[in-house]
């Protein structure tokens, strides 16, 4: 992990409506991005989600996902597929971009 | 169409008992995902990119208007208000709650219809062509077979571990709609030199990372030894077909690494020894069902509004142009109702146009509809005389538009704005394609654009006239563009272009394939496809490529 390891953010889908969620520093799930916990250490990220895995009861498949900090020092993600699931569907205002 | 016997009804309310079981159990935490997402794909339920989704099986595309408003229901009460019809005729909730799944398909086993067999390596929901029992050139109706595989496949206990995922195609035509040579096994019906109605079957055809046109494995089949015939070769796959690697495990590998001769005398071999123990009940069970299929009781009536709105009304005349079809009545019309309005999303229809095409099914449409894997709904069987008032309905509620066949009747999977393997967008694509050539767009002529999000190919872009495949290249959005595919009856797989064009680039370049397109045909009657074929892709790359 730790050769190709890149800070990021712990993500899932709830289990109960599937929206998008971020493992936060307080060991909740938030469906705001920017309050995810900022993992910059691989052995931290590791362990961070070996915790987060453990709330399968609460969240589907939590993984790593790549990030970086804004100007505000909260996390944004990298790459494309992560920023779309920040927001939701482009062909409708649905998801996350509706709240 | 078939009714649902008190067995299919007991079956599918059995099988929802069972999976509300389930998901209380994963709800309360005696189920890991790991030990419920067998559960939920069996159950059509999947996780993607922003929430679950479900998928509903419309067996060889057939529905009813009861079971489309009962769509319409669902899609308002647990959705958001309308339903997405994919290349597999399905139609997809994109957002369902887990808590609701299983009220939902309570409400769909209210009218006949469930969540099996859209998911999962068991066979899949049989397809079949969209104009089935109505096409003029069709030699029989293939869905009393398509049903009579239903029955078959449903939960037989042989076929629901299988290597990969098994999807079977029919057409009872020879112009091949159902894309039967892209299948892992595909039926053509045929006559024998008697007149006896048979099948051509093709086996180990599919799309996805290893695109393979579908070979004849047996020229004619005689209809009553059909149902053996599938399972010797469902039964060959399963026994050697690989489960070591994911991408080698679709029984066109399997075809591929034994070599066609080698698996035909498998498949012999095995049909010589399971042949016997088909009693011909599945005959007797087969009789049945042609006469649940039996055609509609068809109108005599004056046809003539329809000549003289296709004289007078121009708009009617450019939808009877694009959207109608040969009907094996004279009187009649096949409609296809445009689920592509320029600039919305290929598929979707919201709950207000379900309501609206229910209603009109059962007025004018002998109360049958279809869904198709070009993602519009069909009307099979409407009387000319009603076209026009059809035809004015239709548009008050934005479903007339007059594009089929033509370069915005564009087949776009769910990409990555849902589907959580995606590796790019693919229906903003499909939406800007269509609006920039709306006004071109019958000048281009027929002209079939194919998108697919990654290369697992839902939206058939190897078979399409032009295909597009989104990658990811470097964390960046790429298109990539085969050129001269063909879904039909001469299905061929369309070549790539070259390099892929980002995100921003695609339409522009789009517009100038479609420029070089018309500046080379012979004369404005040369199809793309035909035109490609004369001059092969060196002038197409040129316009792709030579700019830059
Ligand atoms: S082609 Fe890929 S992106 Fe599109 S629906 Fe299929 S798996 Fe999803």
């Amino acid at each position: 992990m730790s050769k190709s390891f890149r800070p990021g953010v712990i993500t899932a889908n709830d289990l109960r409506n599937g929206e998008v969620v971020y493992f936060t520093a307080a060991d909740h799930w938030s469906s705001d991005h920017t309050q995810a916990e900022w993992l910059a250490d691989a052995a931290q990220a590791a362990q961070r989600l070996n915790r987060a895995q453990q709330d399968s009861h609460i969240v589907v498949d939590p993984y790593l996902a790549e990030a970086q900090r804004n100007a505000a020092g909260e996390p944004e993600p990298t790459h494309f597929r992560e920023q779309f699931r920040t927001r939701g569907p482009s062909n409708y205002w649905h998801g996350k971009q509706a709240a | 169409m078939y009714s649902y016997q008190p067995f299919d009804k007991a079956f599918v309310r059995r099988r929802i008992t069972q999976f509300r079981e389930q998901i209380r159990r994963r709800l309360d935490g005696s189920l890991t995902e790991e030990e419920f997402k067998p559960f939920r794909l069996m159950n059509g339920l999947y996780m993607q990119l922003h929430a679950y989704m479900l998928r509903v099986a419309i067996p060889y595309g057939t529905f009813s208007p009861a079971q489309l408003r009962q769509m319409a229901y669902i899609a308002d009460r647990w959705d958001k208000g309308y339903g997405h019809f994919t290349t597999r005729q399905n139609i997809q909730y994109n957002w369902p709650q887990l808590d609701n799944v299983a009220d939902i398909l309570e409400a769909l086993a209210d009218v006949d219809m469930h969540a099996i067999q859209t998911s999962g390596n068991c066979i899949r929901n049989v397809t079949a062509d969209h104009f089935a029992g109505a096409a003029a050139d069709e030699i029989e109706d293939p869905r009393p077979t398509a049903e009579l595989i239903r029955q078959w496949s449903t939960d037989h206990p042989e076929f629901m571990f299988l290597p990969r995922k098994f999807k079977i195609a029919l057409t009872g035509s020879p112009q091949d709609r159902a894309v039967t040579r892209a299948h892992d096994i595909g039926l053509q019906m045929q006559r024998d030199a008697t007149g006896a109605p048979g099948y051509t079957v093709i086996v180990g055809g599919g799309l996805g990372r290893t695109p393979v046109i579908g070979q004849v494995i047996r020229e004619f089949l005689p209809k009553a030894e059909l149902l053996p015939y599938l399972e010797a070769i469902l039964s060959v796959y399963n026994s050697i077909g690989r489960r070591d690697n994911l991408y080698k495990a679709r029984i066109k590998i399997t075809v591929q690494q034994v070599g066609l001769e080698a698996f035909r005398a498998q498949v012999e071999e095995r049909f010589q020894r399971i042949r016997p123990h088909f009693s011909g009940v599945d005959q007797a069970l087969l009789t049945e069902l042609e006469a649940a299929f039996a055609p509609p009781e068809y109108q005599t009536a004056d046809t003539s509004a329809f000549d003289q709105a296709r004289q007078q009304d121009p708009i009617f005349n450019a939808w009877a142009g694009t959207n109608l079809h040969p009907h094996k009545h004279p009187d009649y019309a096949i409609v296809t109702v445009s689920l592509k309005a320029h600039g919305q999303t290929p598929g979707d229809i919201n709950s207000h146009q379900m309501r609206v095409l229910a209603d009109l099914a059962e007025t004018c449409g002998h109360s049958d509809l279809r869904a198709s894997h070009e993602q519009n709904l069909i009307l099979p069987h409407v009387h000319k005389g009603d076209l026009p008032a059809l035809h004015a309905a239709l548009r008050e509620h934005g479903l007339a538009t007059a594009n089929i066949g033509l370069i915005s009747d564009i087949i776009a999977c769910p990409g990555m704005d849902y589907c959580s393997l995606a590796m790019a967008r693919s229906i903003p694509i499909a939406q800007q394609i269509a609006q920039r050539f709306d006004e071109l767009e019958h000048q281009i002529g027929p002209l079939k654009v194919k998108i697919s999000g990654c290369i697992n190919a839902c939206g058939h872009h190897h078979v399409g006239h032009i295909g597009i495949l989104g990658m990811d290249r470097g964390g960046v959005e790429s298109y990539q563009i085969t050129l001269g595919g063909d879904h039909t009856e001469q299905a061929t797989l369309g070549k790539r272009t070259g390099q892929g064009f980002s995100y921003e680039d695609i339409l522009p370049a789009m517009e100038r394939l479609i420029q070089a397109y018309l500046a080379q045909r012979s004369t404005a009657d040369e199809s793309f496809t035909d035109t490609y074929r004369r001059l092969g892709p060196a002038p197409f790359k040129t316009a792709l490529y030579a700019h830059v």
